[in-house]
């Protein structure tokens, strides 16, 4: 049984429609990744996968572990094991990172049968896993995200991932604004995390992150489909050629 | 600008019965000051929208109500009911059942010499002459009606005092419950609270109902802040929704004086709260802190009137409100500085969330500046919980409700930020807590929220 099958997935935002069909299939320990012009739908995809109300799906079915996704409500997407690293990550005033992980964590253990976790155990953990993304100790303190720049947003998403362990993680454009030296320590945080439980579907329009994370197929998405897939070689072919092609090809006429 | 009170034979009847059996009775000063507030009251009557005070707030349901004083001795109270209303760690707790005080019920502790604290029923008997210079001195009964019904009506409450350098590390609570009502009744606590030069201390005012029924709390508190001293009061309001309560706060602040203010209203039906300090000595400053949590029909209004009567002293309004249901609130913050006050700085926010569309909030600010060198700014800002930050945690895994309430929560931590830690901010944080714990388990599931926009302004004067 695959961890993920999306089939025929038809999604509107605000009465128009994003996804026009999306078939896709990931294997546990696969990495993919979806690459596509900017408006093509690849966000919405994702926070779909994280179960966004706002994303209504009118067709299609999506199976994750077997289970229909499509009936889970975000909190119960997130304990069953999906995780979502933003695009935009959401700065909350007023809850602690420290409150706010640990309270994510025991949901998930609860969910999953396990033993609640104390601060006294929480933080120990908690500060590794801040050393393998490079962060600063001082983050402990801070209210979720507040302040944070744009680059410590996004390894703050990585983090979570680390702390949470999901079984599918969907990074959205995580490596968009980090300097290469950001790049390479959340690249090797999610290397870290790969394993051969573990999906990951990697959205970005850049070539440089799938140089650290390589994946073992590549998706392209346009106006809402997914117009080619192939190996990590397609991801270079798109560096080097741009989408126009892609593109062209997709809009004319079917000859299949 | 007013209304007749169409019951004003009710209150009439009342008075005359009430001064008959009042302890000021034999006090020729305490007697002629209810007299004038009574005439006071009779000629003005009860304010109505058209009185620029009261525009947000309609109190004819008050008006309209023939209530009549609490009979003595009639609530039954017994210890172990109020048992989950105690305040852990109090200094002293005084209780008060339909107005009276029960030492029964209360527990005065082991409290320094420096400080004492009894019944304003058992002070006016024993020492009057340690009230005269104050009570009544401050409260505005000429502008407004509820306080000089209030001062008509004076028999028991609160009297402390704290005399100079002394310092209380606990907080002193005044719980005020109110009983079952079978017929319409009002209720007028009066307190003097007396803080003189350095002292240290912390009031807590609590109003709850046991028991429901039409009741009319109108309390009123002069609290009276020496040179340099700090003094923290909470006023609590956890009535039921059937509830009237009108409160008022009056705060004299002396020469580098520190008084901080902070209002809950959580309970009560129509619940209007008065906060009026007047920083009359150099270099007094003032913090007034407030949470509004309303659901329902409760209509909860906030009438801040600040003063500044001195040159260097420095004012911070803050106050929060979370309205859901029909819930209606307002904020009117009146700034007052006065020609001599120079190098005033007066600052004033008012933030809501609206978690419902049927939610109201109205929020006025009024500046009077008659001095020259002075800062004021006011802001104001109108928004609901924000869907991405709900999304955010819930995609982490945190239920719904959680994350509702860990939202609300964060919300109103602000005000509890700027509480000073100790035994009363702990109860004001529990009682948040369990209170928005409801609000969240009542929200309707998330929807796109096609609320009004958010709205922000700030000035800067
Ligand atoms: N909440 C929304 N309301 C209306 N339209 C939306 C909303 N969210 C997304 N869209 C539209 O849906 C389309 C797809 O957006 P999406 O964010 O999925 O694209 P994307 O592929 O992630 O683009 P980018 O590379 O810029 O991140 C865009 O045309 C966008 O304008
Ligand atoms: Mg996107």
């Amino acid at each position: 049984m695959s961890l993920l099958e999306i089939k025929n997935l038809h999604v509107n935002v605000a009465g128009h429609e994003i996804l026009k069909g999306i078939d896709l299939t990931i294997n546990a320990g696969e990495v993919h990744s979806i690459m596509g012009p900017n408006g093509s739908g690849k966000s919405t995809l994702a926070q779909v996968l994280a179960r966004r109300e706002a994303y209504q799906v009118t067709d299609g079915q999506i199976l994750f572990d077997g289970k229909d996704l499509l009936e889970m409500k975000p909190e119960v997407a997130a304990c069953e094991g999906v995780f979502l690293a933003f695009q935009y990550p959401v700065e909350i005033p007023g809850i602690g990172n420290t409150y706010f992980l640990r309270s994510a964590l025991n949901a998930i253990r609860k969910y999953r049968g396990l033993e609640e976790m104390d601060a006294m155990d929480f933080l120990p953990m908690f500060r590794e896993k801040l050393k393998l993304l490079e962060m600063d100790d001082k983050l402990i303190n801070r209210s979720v995200n507040e302040g944070f720049s744009g680059g410590e947003k996004k390894r703050n998403e990585i983090l979570q991932m680390a702390i949470l362990e999901p079984k599918l993680a969907v990074l959205d454009e995580t490596d968009s604004g980090l300097d290469i030296d950001a790049l390479r320590i959340v690249a090797s945080g999610v290397n870290s995390l790969r394993s051969k439980d573990r999906a990951m579907l990697v959205v970005t329009h850049y070539q440089r992150l799938l140089n650290y994370i390589v994946p073992d197929f590549v998706h392209v998405l346009v106006d809402g489909r997914i117009v080619r897939s192939g190996g990590p070689e397609l991801a270079l072919e798109l560096e080097d050629k741009g989408y126009g092609w892609i593109e062209a090809e997709a809009k004319a006429p079917a000859s299949v | 600008m007013t209304t007749a009170i169409q019951n004003v034979e009710s209150y009439l009847e009342s008075f005359t019965e009430f001064e008959k059996s009042s302890s000021g009775s034999n006090l020729p000063w305490l007697r002629r000051l209810q007299e004038d507030a009574f005439a006071r009251f009779c000629q003005t009557g009860f304010p109505t929208t058209r009185d620029e005070d009261w525009r947000f707030t309609n109190v004819s349901a008050i008006a309209r109500t023939a209530f009549s004083l609490a009979e003595k001795g009639k609530g039954r109270v017994s210890d172990s009911d109020l048992k989950p209303w105690r305040v852990e760690d109090a200094a002293a707790q005084l209780v008060f059942v339909d107005g009276q005080f029960r030492g029964d019920l209360s527990a005065l502790g082991t409290l320094p010499a420096s400080v004492s604290i009894l019944s304003l029923k058992e002070a006016i008997a024993k020492n009057p002459s340690a009230l005269e210079a104050h009570l009544g001195r401050h409260l505005d009964i000429q502008r407004d009606a509820f306080s000089a019904l209030n001062t008509a009506f004076i028999e028991d409450g609160v009297f402390v005092h704290v005399a100079r350098g002394a310092t209380l590390d606990q907080p002193i609570h005044l719980l005020f419950v109110s009983t079952t009502a079978g017929s319409p009744r009002m209720v007028h606590p009066r307190n003097l609270l007396i803080f003189e030069k350095e002292t240290q201390a912390t009031v807590i005012e609590e109003y709850i109902s046991l028991g429901g029924g039409t009741v009319f709390c109108n309390s009123a508190t002069e609290l009276i802040a020496g040179d340099n001293a700090h003094v923290s009061h909470y006023m609590i309001e956890r009535e039921d929704k059937d509830a009237f309560n009108i409160s008022t706060l009056r705060v004299q602040l002396g020469r580098s004086t520190n008084v901080a203010s902070h209002s809950l209203l959580l309970g009560g039906g129509l619940v209007r709260n008065n906060v009026h300090p007047v920083l009359a000595g150099e270099g007094a400053e003032c913090l007034i802190n407030g949470l509004f949590v309303g659901n329902g029909k409760q209509h909860l209004d906030n009438y801040m009137h600040v003063e500044h009567a001195s040159p260097h002293c420095a004012s911070r309004q803050f106050y929060n409100g979370i309205l859901d249901g029909h819930a209606h609130g307002v904020f009117h913050g009146r700034i007052v500085v006065h020609k001599d006050a120079q190098k005033t700085d007066a600052k004033q926010t008012n933030r809501n969330l609206l978690l419902s569309d049927d939610a109201q909030i109205d929020t006025k600010p009024q500046l009077e500046i008659y001095a020259d060198d002075v800062k004021c700014t006011h802001g104001a800002t109108i928004g609901q919980i924000e869907e991405n930050a709900l999304f955010y945690l819930r995609s982490r895994g945190i239920d719904e409700v959680s994350a509702r309430r860990c939202l609300l929560m964060a919300f109103a931590g602000e005000c509890l930020d700027r509480m000073k830690p100790g035994a009363a901010r702990d109860h004001s944080e529990r009682l948040i807590h369990e209170h928005l714990l409801t609000i969240a388990n009542q929200l309707p599931a998330a929807t796109p929220s096609k609320g009004k926009a958010p709205r922000n302004w700030e000035e800067v004067g």
